[in-house]
């Protein structure tokens, strides 16, 4: 079990000073300068030492991607640092803790990943709905300037600005590329990739894109050393990582546990158990709601360990760590509609499978819920998100298509079920069919 | 996809007030020469702002203006962003989150309060004071159901506290932001189960 001195967020709640001072007594601003003297390749292998995954969804190696930048700088192709903080997931709300509660974190992540990759320029893209995040992590890199920590001529000796951005409503932001599109004043829309950002990122440049937590988690495996970070969790799945217990708990939270914590430990520990025991479980999403669903089971949920390859075992992504979970009240089919209305409502319009395969998703589980189907549109239904998995220009329609998938893998026979009940009555109206 | 389409009324002009104007100015000098059109979101929200909370189509041509930019990006960016509302809303805004978490938690309830007290989704009432419309997740879940009334998210809702709220808010009162039952932010209620010594 992770003590509180292996936790790197000691003000996760905000019980104590989110400004400098508070943050300097925690262990922030300790050393920085020390850190950066390292030089550019040993803190990119103190990273890859750490095992650390990236912390936004996809788990993709800190360290490795660092080093995907160019070694020297062009003359008029600057280097960026962009921060994910477009925080959108459904199940997913630990980066606006770390931006309202423990802000220094974040920012002295920067400097340290900025001169990893040679970058003298961060910006961070917080989404448009976290007004009050925004306004506190503002409060909080304005401290670190006239704190002379960041900026020209800082007391670090390797100049770096930082810019806080702000997007207005689109989960689809939360792609890197859509993310660099929308930064440049556009609409968010993903780019094809190759070129990849390391490459051809913001304003043509090269470029990183890491989420809030991978960079807030960056001081703290640098102070204490790779090794601290690799001795917690499991090979492969090292460190420590926000979880955010949603649904059908007794005491839903954030906590920052040890990789590789079983589901149920985690459960009953933190967030008081399962509404009405763990017998009560249905289901449970681990890693917000583009993941596929795991029932209740022996060989499922009751055994699943939350890291990376603990879900994949279970055919699941771990993801954001967003862990939401439903008991045996949930309409099931309802809250898996409701998670295709989102895919819908988000989809950026830009590749044909994703902006009409979301909506025909949609129409369709809605008959479902209500048993109004009939059952070869099950297989169609699972045909067509195999249709649209794949074939889209980003991870969106993949992310839209698991959860149905997952719904289908586990629940078909409640579907069945609704369909027969709705069949056995009478109906002024015909059951209507989709379109093929 | 959401279709988003401009209101039908529409006032005749839009100019930034002096102030908006130079605070624009400064948000288009944080990004590199030649790159003001980045500054395209803050500059809308901005202009939202000043029209008490929705953007008219002349404030989008005097952002494209100002930024150099074709009309037609920046008609783009304003219906690509949903927060943007290209129609007149409440001088408090509710949205309503109705994604999974919340409807997990009990969001349905906090729907039909808001159809009660305020009306149909979209429509201000008689005084001006309320509208009200559902939003996709907006990154609270553990303190699922929630809103968010202008800048601040209300959390761990009920019919009742939203009740509450939103009389107090067409009151004039102004009811605290935050979690509405007893706990601290995103900690577990009744209790710290981790960080519970002193830092």
């Amino acid at each position: 079990m992770l003590t509180d001195k292996d936790r790197i967020f000691r003000n996760l709640y905000g019980q104590h000073d989110w400004g400098l001072e508070g943050a300097r007594a925690r262990g922030a601003w300790d050393g920085t300068k020390d850190i950066l003297a390292r030089g550019r390749d040993a803190l990119v292998n103190e990273c890859k030492a750490s095992g650390q995954r990236g912390r936004g969804g996809a788990g993709f190696p800190t360290g490795l991607k660092w080093s995907f930048m160019p070694k020297e700088v062009q003359q008029g192709r600057p280097h960026y640092l962009v921060v994910n903080a477009d925080e959108s997931e459904p199940g997913t709300c630990k980066d606006r803790e770390i931006m309202r509660h423990d802000p220094h974190l974040l920012i002295e992540g920067c400097l340290i990943a900025g001169c990893a990759m040679a970058a003298k320029h961060c910006y961070i893209y917080i989404r448009g709905e976290f007004i009050r995040e925004r306004e506190r992590l503002q409060a909080a890199i304005d401290q670190a300037y006239e704190a002379k920590l960041i900026g020209k001529n800082n007391i670090h000796g390797f100049d770096f600005d930082i810019v806080l951005h702000h997007g207005a409503g689109a989960y689809i932001c939360g792609e890197e590329t859509a993310l660099l599109e929308s930064l440049e004043g556009k609409k968010g829309q993903p780019r094809l990739k190759p070129p990849f950002p390391a490459n051809m990122g913001l304003y043509g440049s090269p470029t990183t894109v890491n989420n809030v937590e991978t960079i807030a988690q960056v001081p703290d495996i640098m102070r204490r050393g790779s090794a601290w970070f690799a001795g917690i969790g499991r090979k492969n799945n090292t460190g420590t990582k926000l979880f955010c217990i949603s649904g059908h708990v007794e005491r839903p939270c954030n906590v920052e546990e040890e990789m590789g914590i079983p589901l149920r430990e985690l459960i009953e520990r933190h967030a008081g158990g399962v509404r009405g025991g763990w017998d009560n479980l249905l289901a449970v999403i681990p890693g917000g709601s583009s993941m596929p669903m795991i029932p209740a089971g022996a060989d499922q949920a009751d055994t699943l360990l939350m890291d990376f390859d603990g879900c994949v075992a279970k055919k699941s992504a771990f993801g954001t760590a967003a862990v939401i979970v439903m008991d045996k009240s949930t309409d099931i089919v309802r809250a898996m509609a409701r998670i295709s209305y989102f895919y819908r409502h988000e989809s950026c319009g830009q590749c044909t499978p994703c902006r009409e395969g979301m909506g025909w998703m949609w129409r369709v589980l809605e008959r479902m819920a209500e048993g109004r189907a009939q059952k070869r549109e099950i297989d169609m239904l699972f045909e067509v998100t195999k249709q649209i998995e794949g074939h889209t220009i980003c991870a969106f329609g993949d992310g839209a298509a698991w959860p149905v998938q997952g719904l289908l893998r586990h629940f078909r026979p409640e579907i069945e079920r609704r369909i027969d009940q709705y069949t056995a009555n009478p109906h002024p109206e015909p059951v209507s069919v989709a379109a093929e | 996809m959401s279709v988003r389409r401009l209101a039908e009324k529409q006032p005749d002009s839009f100019a930034f007030t002096a102030e908006n104007l130079a605070w624009a100015k400064r948000q288009m000098e944080k990004y590199p020469p030649g790159r003001q059109q980045s500054a395209v979101i803050s500059l809308l929200w901005r202009a939202q702002d000043q029209c008490g909370g929705w953007l008219p189509q002349k404030a989008i041509e005097a952002v494209a203006d100002l930024l150099g930019m074709a009309k037609i990006r920046v008609l783009e960016v304003a219906t690509f962003y949903t927060m943007f509302n290209l129609a007149p809303v409440g001088k408090y805004h509710v949205q309503f989150c109705g994604t999974t978490p919340c409807l997990l938690r009990g969001a349905d309830g906090l729907k039909k309060v808001l159809h009660r007290l305020i009306g149909e989704e979209n429509e201000v009432t008689g005084d001006g004071k309320l509208s009200w419309v559902e939003v996709e997740c907006l990154g609270a879940c553990v303190n699922a159901p929630m809103v968010q009334i202008n800048a601040d998210y209300y959390e761990d809702l009920t019919p009742e506290t939203l009740t509450q709220i939103i009389n107090d808010l067409s009151n004039g009162k102004t009811p605290k932001p935050g979690p509405q039952v007893d706990r601290l932010n995103s900690a577990p209620a009744g209790g710290l189960t981790t960080l519970a010594e002193k830092a």
